[in-house]
């Protein structure tokens, strides 16, 4: 099962090692991560994808929670949630094409950062089926450069998901 | 008044109570070795290597409860510590160890004895340090010994830069401890307490299993009134042996691997199991999916983390030990069962399976077997000795053969299974407890891991008491050999064994000598004798001899075979692998 676990942590040198060793210790790929700073600025979030069996994401949450610097886990399998990623896709497409493309960019509420004599640059955010949806429709332009940022996510208001 | 990072972190040690650290000097902790060098009320113990510093403060830390202290220089010296802190990390014991480092302006350069001694130890310390502030130093001791007494007790390690101890500041010691992100749970919830006081009441044939946590957390006397009311039989894992007395009429005995065949027979016959203070080791529950197959289990751990890691557990308790079972005497008091009566059958079970498979080995008059080694050491110490030990069969004899009425009786490298941990840990103990008797029950190669620390017992006058199981083989392996591996024994004769008598004299110590049963007591007796200095006694033991009962790894804990059946159970061995 996919896993998005949020971990609320102390801002300080080598939390992120003592959080990743967790995972490579049981050897458990990281499928995304991202950190950043919270409002407090000795807080900072990461939030982490990854894949395994209930069983070992539990362990893995309980030895999260034991760590010193980890001040609270939250696993988003267990909570009604919103999640989000970016992308920014550098495409080369041909002149015929242009417009077409500038046309799929827009339904996919994406926008133009960047445009060059031969290339642009468009930056899309959206959940993981959005993002993937755009990426295979614009393969076929040409996809120059490309980088995606790991997934935050966010619990919804008061709604408790269903069991 | 300004002082120096050095004086700084010394006036900590004596602010948490410290009097004895185990260490090594080194260059970059010159500074602290140069301010131990007037101290009256902190002692340094020199050790002879730096695992053998950090083994003695664990024994140090095991025997008295409090928390071991060791110090070492960077690079090497920190990480020849290393076995000692994982040693440490995996049977939950308090120390707090400070390194040495470089000076922060050359951290990342691969100075001269340059090692990231945080990164190494992340994953085997419960949490560590680089102090790159002398400010933040009285704060981060501080934390560190509240971190590693605490909660599941665990290892933490200090990196000192020589420019931390080398500077100056004023020293102010933080009032108390805030660490929003670390709040261990003690107390149980009561409503589960409840529950599993009716799961007792219910119960027809429980066990307790008790480990290491009755004894971190001081809770042999609760664990007692417990077994004692409810009238339940008590197994113990290697770890929680002492932690209920051994010759008590409930008590089993260990479990698991070599455990004792009523304990396995009554664990696997049960149908509820009370884990106390125990993480359900892979040596205990042998294969887990057979393991304790009709029990209901009740886990009791302060660590959530133990819950559910190995096996199922229908209902969990986190909290601490002492405090959860205070709570359970009263709950199962008000269950008002006619407890005699209610366990008589069960009990009666358990006696038969006691008289049917006793721990037995086959006595021999012309060559001593290692089991009456143990045996004998038992009689002469009168069951009050600390015993450590080394790791494999001298280890499992010592579990086996010698019945632990009290706590902090027995110390060994449960988890870790670290070889060359016994007599460093004697040491430690000797040093912590001056007046008591301590042995260490070693094998021929274990001894050999640490060998260097007879100085450190011999200049320290330290009466530790070493057995040596002298067979001639890294035993615990060649057993495996011989029932695994067709008896290819690669590697595992010891050609060349040093005369360990005339080593012991070497280093100024004295070394003894028994070769026949009949020289095995008066060896013991001579031994004891000795009070200023430690004392080897190589005793030649029968190299064929194997521990059992044994559990093939992989097996249900109920598969076991025996001395006699060795053969027979040829077949059964093949299956199973």
């Amino acid at each position: 099962m996919r896993h998005t676990i949020s971990i609320l942590v102390e801002n300080k040198f080598g939390v992120l090692s003592r959080v990743s060793g967790l995972f490579s210790g049981r050897g458990f790929n990281i499928e995304s991560l991202s950190v950043g700073e919270t409002i407090d600025p000795a807080i900072s979030l990461m939030t982490i994808v990854t894949s395994g069996d209930d069983r070992i994401v539990e362990q893995i949450t309980k030895q999260l929670n034991k760590l010193i610097d980890i001040i609270k886990v939250v696993d988003y399998m267990e909570v009604d949630h919103v999640e989000r990623e970016m992308v920014l896709i550098k495409v080369a497409p041909k002149k015929n094409d242009k417009t077409e493309f500038l046309k799929l960019a827009e339904i996919f509420r994406g926008r133009i950062v960047d445009s060059g004599t031969t290339t642009f640059t468009v930056e899309i955010t959206g959940d993981e089926k959005k993002i993937d949806a755009f990426i295979e429709l614009i393969k076929p332009f040409g996809i120059k450069e490309f980088v995606r940022t790991g997934k935050v996510a966010i619990a919804r208001e008061g709604v408790k998901k269903p069991k | 008044m300004k002082i120096s990072g050095a004086e700084i972190l010394i006036e900590c040690l004596k602010k948490e109570g410290v009097k004895h650290i185990f260490g090594y000097p080194g260059g970059v902790v010159l500074n602290i070795f140069d301010t131990l060098y007037d101290e009256k009320d902190v002692e340094l113990i020199l050790a002879r290597h730096e695992q053998g510093a950090i083994h003695a403060a664990d024994g140090y830390a095991r025997v008295s409860g409090k928390v071991g202290v060791a110090i070492v220089t960077s690079g090497p010296g920190a990480t020849n510590t290393v076995t000692g802190i994982a040693t440490a990390s995996m049977d939950s014991i308090p120390l707090v160890v400070f390194s040495g480092q470089v000076p922060t302006m050359l951290i990342g350069n691969d100075a001269f004895q340059e090692a990231d001694i945080v990164g190494i130890t992340r994953p085997c310390t419960k949490h560590n340090y680089l102090v790159k502030d002398i400010k933040d130093l009285a704060k981060t001791v501080r934390e560190a010994f509240h971190i590693a007494s605490t909660g599941r007790p665990g290892p933490v390690l200090i990196d000192l830069p020589k420019d931390v101890t080398a500077g100056m500041a004023d020293f102010k010691w933080p009032a108390e401890v805030k660490l929003r992100s670390y709040n261990p749970t003690y107390q149980g919830n009561k409503w589960m307490i409840k529950q599993a006081a009716q799961m007792i009441a219910k119960a027809k044939k429980p066990v307790i299993m008790a480990g290491g946590g009755v004894i971190l957390s001081g809770a042999s006397k609760e664990l007692k009134g417990l077994a004692e009311t409810a009238r339940i039989p008590v197994t113990m894992t290697l770890m929680g042996l002492g932690g209920f007395p051994g010759t008590h009429k409930l008590s089993l005995g260990m479990l698991g691997m070599h455990g004792t065949y009523y304990a396995n027979k009554s664990v696997q016959d049960s149908d509820l199991l009370i884990g106390i203070g125990v993480r359900f080791d892979d040596r205990v529950t042998g294969k887990t999916s057979a393991f304790a197959p009709d029990a209901k289990i009740i886990h009791i751990d302060i660590d959530p983390t133990s819950i559910r890691k190995n096996v199922r557990v229908d209902l969990p308790v986190v909290g601490d030990v002492k405090n959860v079972l205070k709570d359970m005497i009263k709950a199962v008091k008000e269950q008002k069962a006619q407890w005699d009566a209610v366990r008589s059958a069960w009990l009666k079970q358990i006696d038969y399976w006691k008289d049917e498979k006793p721990l037995s080995y086959n006595l021999n008059k012309k060559i001593i077997k290692p089991e009456f080694v143990v045996e004998k050491i038992y009689e002469v110490s009168k069951g009050e000795a600390i015993i450590c030990t080394e790791v494999g069969q001298n280890q499992m004899w010592a579990a086996q053969f010698y019945k632990y009425d009290k706590p902090r009786q027995l110390l060994t490298s449960g988890g870790l299974g670290t070889m060359g941990y016994g007599f460093p840990a004697a040491i430690g103990a000797q040093i912590a407890c001056p007046g008591k008797l301590v042995f260490d029950i070693a094998g021929d190669g274990s001894i050999q891991m640490n060998i260097q620390e007879l100085a450190t017992a011999v200049i320290n006058k330290l009466p530790v008491k070493v057995a040596i199981l002298n067979n001639g083989y890294l035993g615990m392996v060649r057993q495996w050999q011989e029932l695994f591996f067709r008896e290819r024994y690669s590697h595992t004769k010891l050609d060349v064994i040093p005369d360990f008598v005339k080593v012991a004299e070497a280093y100024g110590a004295v070394g003894l000598r028994a070769e026949k049963p009949d020289e095995v007591v008066p060896v013991l007796r001579e031994a004891l004798k000795i009070k200023d200095k430690p004392v080897f006694m190589d005793f030649v033991v029968d190299w064929k001899e194997k521990v059992f009962p044994m559990v093939p790894a992989g097996a249900a804990i109920d598969e076991m075979i025996f001395e006699e059946e060795e053969k027979r159970s040829e077949k059964k061995l093949k299956a199973v692998k």
